[in-house]
């Protein structure tokens, strides 16, 4: 032959599909982004502040870090993933020094310490928040109503308080005033549940959403009640990037599209949780089985973020769909427990960092079977 | 036309790119002026050289005899001279003897008429006899010797015979074009081995990206009123495994370790039983055999005859040489094929394609860290944790990557394909298997 050129030559398979893992947590943080997008619309310009901040400090902990390593890794998505998803996990108004901190936790500590990318057992955005949540507890519960709400009626009375919170905290108060457990069983009885109560207190409510239903009844004769559709849209108080669950589905919605995220994960968690709110949900106010406020509980919080977004992080999450299931089922039926009878208002962000914990264990156990190992018969053996 | 078959899970779907070899007739290629004939070209032990450098050869004769239960015979693929015996390495790393051949003389088959022997007379020992005789062996690329696996005992009830023609590998068109050209001969050899292996029933199964190959064999079994059965199967990777395809046509799972023979089958590529046709109604030994030379660096994507022993680069240089500089020659499909540092290797007879590919398609991957994002289990057809193994075999930890299924893995590299972190999964478990049986 008469050009004798230098070949490759590598071990097959000479193919590959195409997809590579930058790819797909540049596609999660795009999914993120309306979210993002719609908590500075509603929040103001300071939370866009608080966003950029988390990603800068994300950015510049993995630049060190991997500076120091020697193996330069800062376009991969995945810091920027993390900064932006603990900027969307703070309160709006937060001293800008707390997600920085968290930041440079999550980054240095719960990602980098133990391994990098693809080593940490724990969400390393989780793992910034909770940080926070128990450094500065009184500044991570301090929340601002969205612009939308600013001048409705009410907004002065309750602002800083997100609905979730304010139920906990009126709910605790009831328990104090109460002199024995039948009058307190009749205070909450005469609320009927977390809607009626917010209702009570004269929660604000925009006139969108007394639109919205009040055409949803007249039209389509469906009455879901006062506040349902400001909590689906996000206006609402809470975290800047959690507070739109219907953005946060078209995102997951994109993500099942671009076939990043399976349903296994999602559909466990938010079935068992719904479920055990609607069997016993109710008896927080003295109501029966089966009368718990499950749309109030799905689209109140950090659940759609937490869930679509946190829960299904590859890396702290279990490998077979089997596992994904128990993942899932374990982290709706905690997230009940803590919201319900724990201590915070919330509970999403410490069930799925315990079930992350609980990963190593339920891959051992969820080993698919190996084709042809059900039947092991001697080899030459009669068929 | 039955319904359309498929095995359960896993598998990957890669672009065909058969297009540009499929429409091309089988042309017989040149006759090579030098041959080297490896005495590793099967799955066993060598066979052993049984010429002296020297040595006058006829076309056809033996040169390489097998030796041992599991080997095959080798016959000189061309009239000539031993000009040399080395030694070389293979591209799948064996080392090897190999008798280099200088091109002499006068050919006494080739071009001659000869008469039809007619086997229906012969037992199936005998039929074997002439395989084992003819140095067949699997030309679907495990070179496993024929004759070993129609060598079916009494006591193993065998009710079903396959016939591989899948071709799921990318790029390969040798087989397709074998079934649209010889699929008379095809049923004759499929009858020759349904007597050998006493097989009640004959499948072939076929993926639906050939539906003329499809009808054709289904015509062809109607005109001479045969009972065999045409399969068409869903196009995915890997269903050319025998394993894969025995679920998918049969629905019968090959125990773990086990082999077809275990639940009452054979399975047989369309290439080996058109060698068995010619090994049996012609006394042809295996010195040729179809491969597909493509890619996107090759000027005249074609379908050849080639003699055992010709070198790579002047089989490249009959379709045309090189479009644009190779970056990457491999022997076979590209997810299984062996790349070449050599262009000068022989075509062996598990040779079924060579894959010229530019420089633009070759790729050194480099690798990120997992994510455990777990689509190389989802890919496995296996059901193994491709990423788990991985990590097992990382630390040296043998056991519990066999516990794991490592030997279960087959190599189709599914997992490799899908990763997007490109880590060499299907590479790494092809060196655990070999450090994992050291110990």
């Amino acid at each position: 032959m008469e050009t004798r050129e230098l070949l490759i030559s590598t071990s097959s398979p000479h193919l590959r599909e195409g997809s590579r893992t930058s790819a797909i947590m540049w596609f999660v943080c795009l999914a993120l982004f309306p979210a993002s997008v719609w908590g500075v619309v509603v929040f103001g310009w300071y939370s866009l502040i608080v966003l950029v901040v988390s990603i800068f400090t994300a950015l510049l902990t993995e630049f060190v870090i991997t500076a120091i390593k020697k193996k330069m890794t800062l376009f991969d998505g995945s810091a920027f993933l993390t900064g932006l998803l603990i900027g969307m996990n703070m309160p709006p108004s937060i001293p800008v020094y707390i997600p920085v901190f968290a930041t440079i936790f999550a980054v240095a500590i719960v990602k980098h310490a133990f391994g990098g990318l693809g080593r940490n057992w724990m969400n390393p955005a989780l793992a910034g928040r909770v940080f926070a949540m128990f450094s500065w507890s009184k500044s991570m519960a301090t929340w601002s109503l969205p612009s939308t709400l600013a001048s409705v009626p009410g907004a002065d009375a309750v602002s800083g308080a997100s609905p979730l919170g304010y139920i906990k905290a009126g709910l605790l108060g009831l328990s104090v005033q109460a002199d024995s457990p039948a009058q307190l069983s009749d205070a909450l009885g005469s609320i009927g549940g977390p809607m009626n109560y917010l209702a009570s207190k004269n929660f604000p409510v925009s006139s969108f959403d007394l639109g919205a239903s009040g055409w949803l009844k007249s039209v389509l004769n469906i009455d879901i009640g006062r506040g349902y559709i400001d909590l689906f849209v996000g206006n609402v108080a809470g975290s800047i990037g959690e507070v739109s669950a219907l953005l946060l589905l078209a995102g997951a919605l994109f993500l099942f599209i671009k076939k990043i995220i399976s349903w296994h994960i999602p559909a466990a968690y938010l079935g068992t949780f719904a479920f055990l709110t609607w069997l016993l949900g109710g008896f927080q106010f003295s109501l029966g089985l089966f009368q718990g406020d499950v749309l109030f509980h799905l689209f109140a919080g950090g659940l759609m973020l937490g869930v679509f977004f946190m829960a299904t992080d590859y890396v702290t999450t279990p490998l077979t769909p089997k596992g994904m299931l128990i993942f899932g089922a374990g982290a709706g039926l905690l997230t009940f427990l803590i919201r319900f009878y724990g201590g915070l208002p919330e509970g999403v962000s410490l069930a799925i960092i315990i079930m992350n914990m609980c990963v190593p264990l339920i891959d051992r156990f969820t080993k698919p079977k190996i084709f042809g190992s059900m039947k092991k018969i001697k080899k030459g053996a009669e068929a | 036309m039955n319904a359309i078959k498929t095995f359960p899970k896993g598998g990957v779907h890669p672009h065909g790119n058969k297009a540009a070899s499929s429409s091309q007739p089988i042309k017989n290629a040149h006759i090579p002026q030098q041959a080297i004939i490896p005495m590793s070209q099967h799955i066993g032990k060598p066979a052993e050289c049984v010429v002296a450098i020297g040595d006058a050869v006829k076309e056809g004769m033996l040169i390489g005899k097998a030796s041992g239960f599991v080997s095959a015979n080798i016959h000189s693929p061309i009239p000539g001279t031993v000009k040399d015996i080395i030694e070389m390495y293979l591209p799948q790393g064996i080392k090897t003897w190999a008798i280099v051949l200088e091109f002499q003389g006068e050919f006494e088959r080739s071009g001659k008429l000869f008469e039809k022997r007619d086997w229906k007379g012969y037992s199936a020992e005998e039929l074997n006899s002439i395989v084992a005789e003819m140095g067949v062996v699997g030309l679907g690329g495990a070179t496993f010797p024929s004759h070993v696996k129609y060598a079916v005992k009494p006591e193993q009830k065998i009710d079903s015979l396959l016939i591989n023609g899948v071709e799921c590998e990318p790029f390969l068109t040798a087989d397709h074009r074998l079934m649209l050209e010889k699929p008379e001969e095809l049923l004759e050899g499929i009858k020759i081995i349904q007597k050998m292996v006493k097989a009640e029933h004959v499948y072939i199964g076929i993926e639906v990206n050939k539906p003329d190959a499809i009808s054709l064999l289904q015509q062809k079994i109607n005109d001479a009123n045969l009972k065999f059965e045409v399969v068409p199967l869903k196009v995915r990777y890997p269903q050319g495994d025998e394993k894969m395809l025995l679920k998918a046509v049969l629905n019968r799972e090959v125990p773990s370790g086990g082999l077809p023979l275990d639940i009452g089958a054979v399975v047989s590529n369309v290439g080996t039983v058109y060698a068995i046709y010619e090994a049996v109604v012609w006394e042809k030994p295996l010195t040729e055999r179809i491969v597909t030379v493509t890619g996107s660096a090759v000027v005249r994507p074609s379908n050849l005859k080639v003699r055992i022993g010709t070198k790579i680069s002047e089989v490249i240089e009959e379709c045309g040489g090189f479009k644009t500089p190779p970056g990457k020659i491999v022997l076979g499909g590209p997810m299984m094929g062996f790349s070449i540092a050599d262009v000068d290797m022989p075509v062996t007879k598990g040779v079924s394609g060579i894959l010229v590919l530019s420089k633009k398609d070759s790729h050194i991957y480099q690798n990120d860290p997992c994510i455990r994002c777990g689509r190389c289990l989802k890919a496995c057809p296996w059901n193994l944790m491709p990423t788990v193994l991985l990590k097992e075999i990382e630390s040296q930890n043998y056991k519990a990557a066999l516990e794991l299924g490592l030997m279960d893995c087959k190599e189709c590299g599914c997992c490799t394909y899908v990763c997007p972190s490109c880590i060499p999964l299907v590479q790494t478990f092809k060196y655990g298997k070999i450090l994992a049986r050291k110990k």
